[in-house]
């Protein structure tokens, strides 16, 4: 990359702020809705992260497929199911909070262990291909990456029915293929919801 | 500051603390919605591991970026049937507490 040293790093520091500042807002703010636009920002700064390794096809993918589209859906998922609902306390909140910060810590502690400790052979100096890295991508997609990507496509296809299949309401009245009537016991009701009584 | 470029063990530094906050995440929160998020953040702690890789040590046949496009994709997909899911959650139990899905607790 042709920018000069100083400037990476002050754009290394100030991304990677961004990143875990925005991630610990995401997990600890109280609004969801904050939370949602602060995944927003935590997901292009690592797009900004991926432009710094010289990616810049995975910088855009990341850019369209993130921001674009999950956090769009996240979105819209708040939207659906915001209700302002008081929450149930539990007795132990304390110990679990004890317990999953410290694994949290304890696991933290152990990765920048292995981090700094470890030895990496690190090859050849970094970004030698620069901006051919898109065209290695699309030769790795259509030569020994082919099954995994016609995996993915078929892959994408049944989360898509299954996601139009799991969130769909209405209800046809009749079967396709019989034309017979549907037996609307079977279907769940909106007005009568499901297993609500057991907690 | 005499480096040649920004070292790796940085980029690993900022993952993992990106993904231990995920897992806090995951581990504590009562909202369904918020879950989810912190599933895609750890997914983006992975993606920039496997990125930062893919340019210190393999930068000829950057396969890391090969296997980041991938990780959106089923990221893409899981966030979609995820959030579907929840959906139907919702619908049934008119709640997206996590604590009041208990039905297969034995």
């Amino acid at each position: 990359m042709s920018i000069a040293i100083t400037t990476q790093f002050i754009c290394f520091t100030v991304l990677s702020l961004v990143v875990i500042i925005g991630a610990l807002g995401v997990v600890l703010l109280e609004s969801i809705v904050y939370s949602a636009f602060l995944l927003g920002g935590v997901f292009m700064s690592v797009a900004g992260l991926y432009l710094l390794l010289n990616a810049s096809f995975v910088a855009a993918a990341q850019v369209l497929v993130y921001v674009g589209a999950v956090n769009v859906l996240i979105i819209f998922a708040i939207m659906l199911v915001n209700k302002k609902e008081d929450l149930k306390p539990i007795n132990d909140i304390k110990s679990r909070r004890v317990i999953s910060t410290s694994i949290c810590l304890t696991l933290l502690s152990l990765l920048i262990r292995v981090d700094l400790t470890n030895v990496w052979s690190l090859s050849s100096p970094q970004n030698s291909i620069g901006e051919e890295s898109t065209i290695r991508i699309g030769e790795h997609l259509f030569s020994d990456y082919l099954l995994p990507f016609e995996v993915a496509s078929v892959l994408l296809l049944m989360a898509m029915i299954g996601a139009i299949v799991l969130a769909r309401r209405d209800v046809m009245s009749k079967d396709i293929s019989t034309g017979l009537p549907v037996d609307q016991e079977l279907i769940e009701k909106a007005s009568e919801p499901l297993l609500t009584n057991k907690n | 500051m005499n480096l040649e470029s920004i070292p790796l063990q940085a980029f690993l530094i900022v993952s993992s603390a990106l993904f231990c906050i995920g897992i806090w995440g995951l581990l504590n929160s009562r909202n369904a919605v918020r879950v989810l998020m912190s599933i895609e953040l750890m997914l983006n702690a992975v993606n920039i591991n496997l990125m930062a890789f893919s340019s210190y040590v393999d930068n000829n046949l950057i396969q890391g970026q090969v296997f980041t496009i991938f990780v959106i994709t089923v990221a893409a997909a899981e966030a979609a049937v995820g959030l579907a899911i929840l959906l139907s959650l919702y619908r049934n139990r008119v709640t997206v507490d996590m604590e009041s899905f208990n039905l297969l607790k034995w």
